[in-house]
């Protein structure tokens, strides 16, 4: 059985799962800060994977997080998710750490996360009870807000990248969480699929998540994202409203190339 | 009953039915198990071929080695299938208890060794001529006892070694020190019981002491375990 077509805008609505009535986001409007990083140092062993971090992040906006391989991408969203412990500094999510804000952070990891032995509506049934979350109706309506069919009886280990990739974020964001922090969403996606992922990313972000989303397709996110944040040797080093920005670097421009 | 039990009940229960269904399908464990414990049970037959006197004062051992080496691979298994595509993270990043968590494996490996012995235990009764001389039910409380402390530090241990190199090696190296007295009270129980020279009362209580014991220190730090990188 093949995946449903992505029509997101309207079924991501339909699933009314905390929705504001109206945007939240714009580039003009102020917004909230929710999340705080102050002086964030993650050490593995002798090395510093990040290195004093300090950033505030604006509630309902779109974070693409950039860099090249070893900037601290990776560690800097595993310690906002709360499953890497600050060696120094702190997070502050709603006034809270990682880990007491569990229930308002949607975390998609560049493994699916998933069981491969299970279809996707018997793992997210699974996930949906760790939560609290009773019955199928929950599960069933993220499954279609992805494109897939939650009829589809075929373990997750069968699907394709680009569905795996897709029920991985159905899992994220079983609970409706506030924040959404996905780790290379786009990789192993074909391009189609990827662009929809985008535009279910954008109408998330329009009713009021906030996104941050680890990439090395920047240009997928231009016109989308609402800020760029720009990453090197564990540091923000630089935060535009523009994947042109002056921090884009050769690397990302040529892996943009080959992929649009 | 308040919020919190009843969550830990319900992950508990979810874990338990998923670590099952998982079981099923691939059947990774059971394969292994009783595979291992047959080669026991045929291998020492042969090398032995012992008189029913002789049998009842080696079968206590026998039996505890081969479900101890089996139940060491379901082990090793249970944790295994949660590190494939990271899955355990989806687990420590959601509300749900660590101890629910905890619990599910104990008893999905409880299951699962008990299965083992129920299939394996006419074996060792036809290949070894046995007849039971003492009181035969108190075999059924040394045998679920005798699990139950396998497996509670078993699954415990299998955690601590998850992220280590050499996993496999790791956790006969620190099951197999901490269950000496357990495996004691098991294969002194079973020989008593099978002989039936002493009364096997005090395995009993030994291994139920050791199983409260090791269960609540096991709930207390599994946590900990969950939670480190």
């Amino acid at each position: 059985m093949l995946p449903c077509a992505w029509n997101h805008p309207l079924q991501y609505t339909h699933l009314s799962i905390g929705v504001p009535s109206k945007p939240t986001n714009s580039v003009s409007e102020p917004a909230t800060t929710n999340i705080i990083v102050r002086d964030l140092v993650k050490q593995f062993g002798r090395f510093a994977a990040l290195r004093g971090v300090t950033a505030e992040f604006a509630a309902g906006r779109f974070h693409a997080i950039l860099g090249d391989n070893g900037a601290g991408k990776t560690t800097l969203l595993r310690a906002l998710a709360g499953l890497a412990h600050p060696t120094r500094g702190e997070i502050l999510i709603f006034g809270k750490s990682p880990q007491a804000a569990c229930r308002e952070i949607g975390y998609m990891a560049h493994p699916s996360l998933l069981y491969d032995e299970m279809s996707g509506m018997e793992n997210l049934r699974y996930f949906a009870g760790l939560y609290g979350i009773a019955g199928d109706k929950r599960s069933e309506g993220v499954i279609r807000s992805v494109g897939l069919d939650p009829e589809l009886a075929r373990p997750v280990g069968q699907y394709s990248q680009g569905m795996r990739q897709r029920m991985s974020l159905a899992r994220a964001i079983l609970h409706d969480p506030k924040i959404l922090l996905l780790d290379e969403p786009f990789s192993n996606v074909d391009v189609h699929s990827a662009r929809e992922m985008v535009t279910l990313l954008r109408s998330m972000r329009d009713a009021g998540k906030t996104i941050f989303a680890v990439t090395h397709q920047a240009l997928l996110l231009e016109g989308v994202a609402d800020e760029f944040i720009w990453m090197q040797a564990g540091q923000i080093v630089d935060r535009t409203d523009s994947v042109h920005g002056p921090r884009l670097s050769t690397a990302v421009n040529t892996q943009q190339a080959e992929v649009l | 009953m308040n919020e919190a039990s009843s969550s830990l009940l319900s992950v508990t229960f979810a874990t338990l039915k998923k670590d099952i269904r998982l079981e099923w399908r691939s059947k990774d464990a059971l394969n292994s198990m009783l595979f291992f414990s047959l080669l026991v049970v045929v291998i020492f037959s042969f090398s032995f071929d012992p008189l029913a006197e002789e049998s009842r004062l080696i079968v206590g051992g026998l039996v505890w080695v081969a479900f101890l080496f089996a139940a060491v691979v379901a082990l090793n298994q249970t944790w295994a299938r949660e590190l494939r595509n990271q899955v355990l993270d989806a687990y420590r990043v959601s509300p749900a208890p660590a101890n629910a968590l905890f619990l599910a494996k104990v008893l999905g490996n409880f299951i699962f060794v008990i299965v083992l012995e129920a299939l394996m235990t006419p074996l060792f009764v036809i290949f070894y001529n046995l007849h039971v001389l003492g009181p035969a039910w108190q075999l059924i409380p040394l045998a679920l006892l005798g699990t139950w402390a396998l497996v509670v530090n078993g699954t415990f241990f299998a955690a601590m070694s998850l992220r280590t190199r050499n996993r496999e090696l790791m956790l006969p190296l620190l099951l197999f020190p901490i269950s000496i007295p357990a495996v004691l009270g098991m294969v002194a129980g079973t020989t008593a019981v099978l002989t039936g020279d002493n009364p096997a009362h005090f395995y009993i209580v030994l291994l139920l002491t050791y199983d409260v014991v090791f269960t609540t220190a096991c709930l207390g730090l599994f946590e900990t375990i969950l939670h480190a990188e």
